[in-house]
């Protein structure tokens, strides 16, 4: 993975000063909270409602193990014992205090870590694809661009304050993982036909208040002007974007408003002044920041393991896992593994100190030292040989790490919600632990199948409900919190996005809500259809009417 | 004492702001009960009536609304020969506009670009655009909601003139110019990290 050269760490080092002066100068009241705001925000602190809300950066979610073990000591030196990973791929700290951030930046810096530009209204997290340089369908490895744009995008001048937040995904495989339709900018990196590397560059997209997939604004882009095309974007969209509304500006909005093609005009206008200039990435910069991503020293293996066998054979929790949480891999007798933090009665997503300890030490036992997040809100180990699998699940298990839940009902993509965060309409990590006790059943779990549930705690979307298979939104009904339920979202290559299915619930009848969606599907679906598949080729009706019909009985 | 910060210390301000007066009938634009702060790339700036009570100052260095300027030009044209104008653009007003109204974009001694409010970022772009894609080389004054906490950005957007709103002490303002002492990207100011240092020898 990258490593930090002189420069990196002297520019987060100056970043703790800069930022230690500014809690001090806030502190003194020196500035207001109207001027802090975005500063502190620019360092991903919120004021939440029970404390501040501290996001650590975890660019394009990869992790050494020193670094997971400083997180680790953090949450527990300065926090509950417990870190929150989110569906940006970075960890959020629910209840530091506003006067130790300064010292926690410290600590993050000394293992290359900060807090830059995770929150506010600037260029976030670059995220990818969590298997990216291990997925066998990868066409490219999208690491080395993804490290050039978050350098780039790094206190960019220009950029410091956009109209709103502006989230960028790279993916480089043939099914999108880091579902680019989704982002303010999309890049899908493909080979054309002379085996060049290009860009699909997907603008426009993006989930809350007003959901829409990006449009494709670049066929195909030579890779050395990913920085003056972003910048021709980014910069169309600093001039023309909405300031006055903060709910109608984001980038989405603008492409909405004018359509795709008078923006590309505008975009291709101002791309004419920077293209060939300086920002175009030479060869030599690409080569430098690709060798940082060279394949792990691999050993020669063959495809199959006796001892893997033997284990899959005979022991069928073992298998479970393995049918869930393992992963294909490019390289022979090697393949991923998915640490579910999605134990059933967790709050999704959320680590103890304990296990990123442990998850750590797993890194450096049997894959090579790194880990990766997932905006699944799972901890990856990328490099596992086969022999090694039953160790990890054995060790995994008895960290409460090991549940064979992913792709399942119960790998719920689920925001902080009502329970931390100030914007929510109502809590979201409840209903996710009711719907996990609704479904304690691995059997019953395995047979539902491939189905992804998110859940929002508000019209921001942090929790992606637009594109869940059933998707759950908390609004907010005079006082009480209500739950409006859509079905039909999906991410990927073939996104879309969920209807919803008419009037809102309790948080009570959720999880029945819930089974009943899930009932329809099993009796309806073919011997292959996932509930997604189902659900498109059948359409909402027999859903619909199944999940009203007996509340009217009830209060008939 | 002077909030302007010049060539990284404080320097006296020989420009004098004009602004337009206020009657109370200009347009105001409110968003869910709060007055907005932004304006649209292209919205008027000031009412005609604004722009004709505007009380322009017989001697001394001014900075004038690109509007008002537009309005009185005829009957300024002396004192701008003299070097005694500058032209004040707001962040929502074309660049265009201020491009087309000079022959000659560096006749003016000073630009002053106004942001309302801090998180107004479309300075920073017109900033760049002035020095890099209109050439302009004299004096690029930030002007308006301007904290210690902009200086950085400002500088490598092009500006080289800071004035520093009241209340705020410029003079501590002046260390955050140095905030960082190589960045990453290209900027008005200087190319990409990668082109700037044999990275692989750092
Ligand atoms: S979706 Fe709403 S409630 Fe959930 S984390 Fe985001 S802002 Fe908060």
């Amino acid at each position: 993975m990258y490593k930090y050269d002189k420069i990196d760490q002297q520019l987060v080092n100056e970043r703790v000063a800069q930022y230690r002066d500014q809690t001090r100068r806030y502190l003194a009241g020196e500035l207001s909270e109207d001027e802090f705001r975005p500063i502190r925000l620019q360092n991903g602190l919120y004021i939440q409602r029970l404390a501040p809300m501290l996001r650590i950066a975890v660019p394009y979610g990869l992790l050494s193990s020193k670094q997971l073990r400083k997180l680790g000591d953090i949450a527990k030196k300065y926090d509950k014992d417990y870190g929150h990973f989110s569906t940006r791929q970075n960890l959020q700290l629910n209840w530091p205090k506003l006067e130790d951030v300064p010292d926690i930046l410290a600590e993050l810096a000394t293992v290359e870590m900060h807090a830059i530009q995770t929150s506010g209204n600037c260029i976030r997290n670059i995220t990818t694809d969590q298997f990216a340089g291990v997925a066998p369908d990868e066409l490219f490895d999208p690491r080395a661009m993804a490290e050039i744009m978050r350098q780039w995008s790094t206190f960019h001048p220009e950029f410091a304050l956009l109209p709103r937040k502006f989230k960028i995904a790279v993916s480089g495989t043939k099914e999108d993982r880091a579902v680019v339709q989704m982002h303010d900018i999309g890049m899908e990196f493909f080979k054309n036909d002379n085996d060049e590397l290009r860009i699909k560059v997907w603008v426009g997209g993006g989930l809350g208040r007003t959901p829409i997939l990006g449009s494709v604004i670049h066929e195909s882009l030579e890779w050395q002007h990913a920085l003056s095309y972003c910048e021709a974007i980014i910069r169309t969209y600093n001039m023309h974007g909405r300031r006055d509304n903060s709910y109608k500006a984001r980038i989405k909005i603008l492409v909405k408003a004018i359509g795709i093609e008078a923006f590309k005009e505008q975009v291709e206008a101002e791309w004419v002044h920077s293209k060939n200039g300086p920002l175009t990435i030479t060869q030599a910069e690409f080569d430098r920041v690709s060798a940082y991503f060279e394949p792990m020293p691999y050993e020669t293996l063959p495809a199959n393991d006796a001892s893997f066998d033997t284990q899959l054979a005979s022991n069928p929790a073992f298998t479970a896992w393995v049918k869930r949480c393992v992963h294909p891999h490019k390289t022979a007798g090697y393949r991923a593994v998915t640490l579910s933090l999605k134990k059933h009665g967790e709050a999704p997503g959320d680590a103890s100190s304990a296990q990123m300890h442990t998850v750590a030490d797993l890194a450096d036992a049997y894959s090579f030292g790194e880990l990766r997040v997932s905006h699944e809100q799972n901890l990856i180990l990328a490099d596992v040989k086969l022999s090694d699998l039953f160790t990890v699940w054995e060790k995994a298990r008895a960290a409460g790490l090991a549940t064979p839940n992913i792709g399942l009902l119960t790998d719920i993509i689920c925001c902080p919600g009502g329970d931390f965060c100030s914007l929510a309409n109502a809590k979201s990590i409840p209903i996710a632990k009711s719907i996990q006790a609704q479904f304690d059943n691995l059997d019953y779990l395995h047979d539902i199948g491939d189905i992804e549930i998110n859940i929002s705690g508000c019209m921001n979307a942090c929790g992606h409900h637009h594109v869940g298979h059933i998707g759950i939104l908390g609004v907010d009904k005079g006082d009480t919190e209500w739950y409006q339920v859509s079905i039909g979202g999906k991410q990927g290559n073939d996104a879309s996005l969920g209807s919803v299915i008419g009037p809102s619930f309790s948080a009570e009848e959720m999880p029945s809500v819930v089974q009943k969606l899930i009932d329809v599907y099993v009796q309806e679906r073919t011997p292959e259809e996932r509930f997604i598949d189902t659900a498109r080729r059948i359409g909402m009706d027999p859903f619909k009417a199944h999940v009203y019909a007996e509340s009217e009985e009830v209060t008939a | 004492m002077s909030q302007l910060i010049k060539g990284n210390q404080i320097a006296q301000n020989e420009w004098t702001r004009v602004i337009p007066p206020t009657f109370g009938d200009e347009p105001v634009r409110k968003q869910a009960g709060k007055v907005v702060m932004f304006k649209l790339h292209d919205e008027e700036t000031f009412t005609q009536k604004q722009i004709d009570a505007t009380e322009i100052p017989a001697t001394g260095k001014i900075l004038l609304p690109l509007t008002v300027w537009l309005a009185k030009k005829e009957s300024l044209a002396t004192r701008m020969a003299a070097g005694e104008i500058g032209i004040v653009l707001q962040t929502h007003e074309p660049i265009e506009k201020l491009v087309e109204a000079f022959d000659d974009l560096n006749s003016l001694p000073v630009i002053a670009v106004y942001v309302q409010i801090f998180a107004d970022g479309r300075n920073f772009t017109l900033g760049n655009l002035l020095r890099t894609r209109y050439g302009f080389k004299n004096e690029l004054r930030a002007v308006g909601d301007i904290m210690r906490d902009q200086l950085y950005f400002l500088k490598r957007s092009g500006f080289d003139s800071y004035l520093i709103k009241e209340g705020r002490n410029a003079e501590e303002a002046i260390a955050s110019l140095n905030d960082f002492t190589q960045p990453y990207q290209g900027a008005s100011d200087d190319v990409p990290v990668w082109r700037r240092v044999n990275r692989s020898q750092v």
